[in-house]
């Protein structure tokens, strides 16, 4: 019982990394159709960015979130003008993987010429570091908030999607961009505001997710291909998709990993193989032509 | 991509294997270039050339029928692993370790075809991912055959032929290497010009209107992927005889980005734009990725963001304009 528990708490903490982290993938590649392999190198930016705000200026936790993210922002806007813009809605995804390769390297190289190639770690702060005694049973602070936050990002997204004025010219442009375009929505600033936001949401999760996934040198690389599979399974564009698929990726992942260390991966992506090759648009998505 | 094929169908060929005789002549010539000059490297240009056949490969599957994949790597290990295991258990001639490398190879190649060509866009890549993770999966975890996260070492095959030696220096796995690149080179310059290898071009161009010429293209794409996987498999045997080990690094989904921005580098959809990407990739990653791998990192993805903006079919397209029109020229004069 009591190992179920603690598996069950690691599994959701993790998958609700897993989702943070992968929602602003899903939405970029629901609307702008860009296998972005380089959400990953954006996430691992807000890493860096959150350490060195904590461990060298000395701010506080929160404080170090919202830099990371607002600085994570601000790095992408360069790369969203002069190279993303260029591979939206372009059907060729071979350009799109190459492109967004070659950004991850690139991040990669230039973050770590900067920060210096080592493990960062963010420290938490005295309220999130302990314990947290719920009644019956003492959890790790820490996971409940990550899980706390994977529910209020989305709650909030959900919120902004489906209730507000910017929601409903997203989803027009999903739908149909140029019909949303010839109707007078300025689906660039829709994209650009898009991509913002995903960057913002990856640079977030990178950063509260950092104790289950760890910054490091090559996170760009390692977790590029989970995120992309936890967009696939859920199929792209829909938040309950990337929310149940992180949920599943993250329990098989982490059962596998107590119960059955040896041969965790493997079961991880016989199971991928399986669900995308029975639906090839996702657990919840749709199919676009 | 179309013009390629209109220009080069109705070229008539003045000598009988005049393109098969210059291919083979230049790697002969490439080769003796790297053999006599540079006696000290031939293990690194052994290497190389494990490569080329690996991005050989993946120029079949991705240049010529427009499949994108991620986890090309796999039929190279398999291969590798299946001549390395084979030698293990007892088989020493070179020759029959490569039939071995290549029959696993093209046993993988179908497999994944047969998964990973089903569907185009996202489901394809994410497949072809996954098919190369599990691969990389089971050599790892199945360390009683493959040795796991050690590799797999004491890989010593026999004389080539019964005469030739494998001594420190590589010279024999080099001259091998190479004798071998050049009669799967030249196959291959048959193979895509066969009516099999100008239809699964026409299938990457356009494959509603493959279909709707009455041809079905997943059996295609799948026969294709397992002579991809031959090519591969060899590359891998060939790689598991000269080193004498296999380690995870050749299933790795570091190995199948690294083939991959190679093809493009050279330029996908030629033969010769493999090669030279291999080529160019290597050497450049044998001088600086030693100096620092995080420069190197950088200077990659920086690369690879200026050919796809600026140069998306490779370097090589230049070169071959120049040769077009300087064909152009002599049949005008």
């Amino acid at each position: 019982m009591r190992t179920i528990f603690s598996i069950m708490t690691d599994a959701v903490a993790y998958g609700m990394v897993l989702f943070i982290i992968s929602i602003g993938l899903s939405i970029m590649m629901g609307l702008m159709r860009v296998v972005n392999l380089a959400h990953g190198a954006f996430a691992m930016i807000g890493g860096y960015l959150a350490s060195y705000a904590i461990r060298d200026l000395h701010v506080h936790y929160s404080v170090a979130i919202l830099m990371a993210v607002i600085g994570t922002i601000i790095v992408s806007i360069p790369f969203e003008i002069l190279l993303y813009r260029r591979i939206y809605r372009k059907s060729d995804p071979l350009i799109q993987v190459l492109m967004t390769i070659g950004i991850t390297f690139f991040i990669i190289g230039i973050v770590n010429f900067i920060f210096g190639p080592s493990l960062k770690s963010i420290p938490l702060p005295q309220t999130l570091s302990g314990p947290l005694d719920i009644g019956f049973r003492m959890l790790p602070t820490h996971r409940i908030f990550v899980i706390a936050c994977g529910v209020v990002t989305a709650l909030a997204l959900w919120l902004l999607i489906e209730k507000t004025e910017f929601g409903i010219k997203l989803r027009a442009s999903v739908d149909h961009s140029g019909m949303a375009d010839a109707l007078g929505i300025r689906t660039e600033i829709i994209y650009a505001v898009t991509f913002a936001l995903a960057i913002g949401l990856g640079a977030f999760g990178g950063v509260v997710g950092a104790e289950i996934l760890p910054i490091e040198p090559f996170y760009a690389l390692r977790y590029m291909v989970t995120f992309l599979v936890v967009v696939s399974v859920g199929g792209a564009g829909s938040i309950l998709g990337a929310l149940s698929a992180s949920l599943l990726l993250g329990l098989a992942d982490t059962t596998g990993k107590y119960l059955a260390p040896e041969f965790g991966d493997f079961f991880f992506y016989l199971s991928v193989i399986f669900i995308v090759f029975l639906f090839p648009h996702g657990l919840f998505g749709r199919s676009h032509a | 991509m179309s013009e390629i094929v209109v220009t080069r169908v109705p070229h008539k060929r003045s000598i009988p294997f005049g393109q098969e005789a210059a291919g083979a002549l230049s790697i002969i010539a490439l080769g003796a270039i790297g053999y006599f000059l540079y006696p000290d490297d031939l293990a690194f240009l052994t290497r190389l050339i494990g490569i080329a056949f690996l991005v050989l490969s993946l120029d079949l599957v991705t240049g010529y029928c427009g499949v994108a994949t991620l986890g090309h790597a796999a039929q190279f290990g398999v291969g590798a692993y299946a001549a390395g295991i084979a030698c293990v258990r007892g088989i020493a001639d070179p020759v029959a370790l490569l039939a071995v490398g290549v029959f696993a190879g093209t046993i993988m190649g179908l497999i994944s075809g047969a998964l990973i060509t089903r569907f185009r866009g996202l489901p394809q890549l994410v497949l072809s991912i996954a098919v190369g993770q599990l691969v990389a999966a089971l050599a790892n975890k199945l360390s009683w055959l493959t040795g796991g996260s050690d590799g797999l070492s004491g890989i010593t095959p026999g004389k080539v032929f019964g005469i030739f030696n494998f001594d420190m220096y590589s010279r024999t796995a080099f001259l091998f290497s190479l004798g071998v690149l050049v009669i799967v080179f030249v196959l291959l310059q048959r193979f895509v010009r066969s009516p099999f290898g100008l239809m699964c071009r026409g299938i990457k161009d356009d494959d509603l209107r493959a279909r709707m010429i009455g041809v079905s293209i997943y059996p295609r794409l799948v026969l294709m992927y397992g002579v991809a996987g031959a090519v591969a498999g060899v590359g891998g045997a060939l790689t598991a005889i000269s080193t004498g080990v296999v380690g995870l690094d050749s299933v790795s989904f570091e190995r199948s980005a690294e083939v991959l921005v190679m093809l493009v580098l050279g330029g996908a959809g030629h033969l010769w734009g493999a090669l030279a990407g291999t080529i160019i990739f290597m050497i450049f990653e044998h001088i600086v990725a030693a100096a620092n791998p995080f420069h190197w990192m950088t200077l990659v993805g920086l690369l690879l963001i200026l050919i796809v903006i600026f140069a998306p079919r490779g370097l090589i397209e230049p070169v071959l304009a120049l040769f077009a029109r300087l064909k152009r020229k002599g049949s005008a004069a």
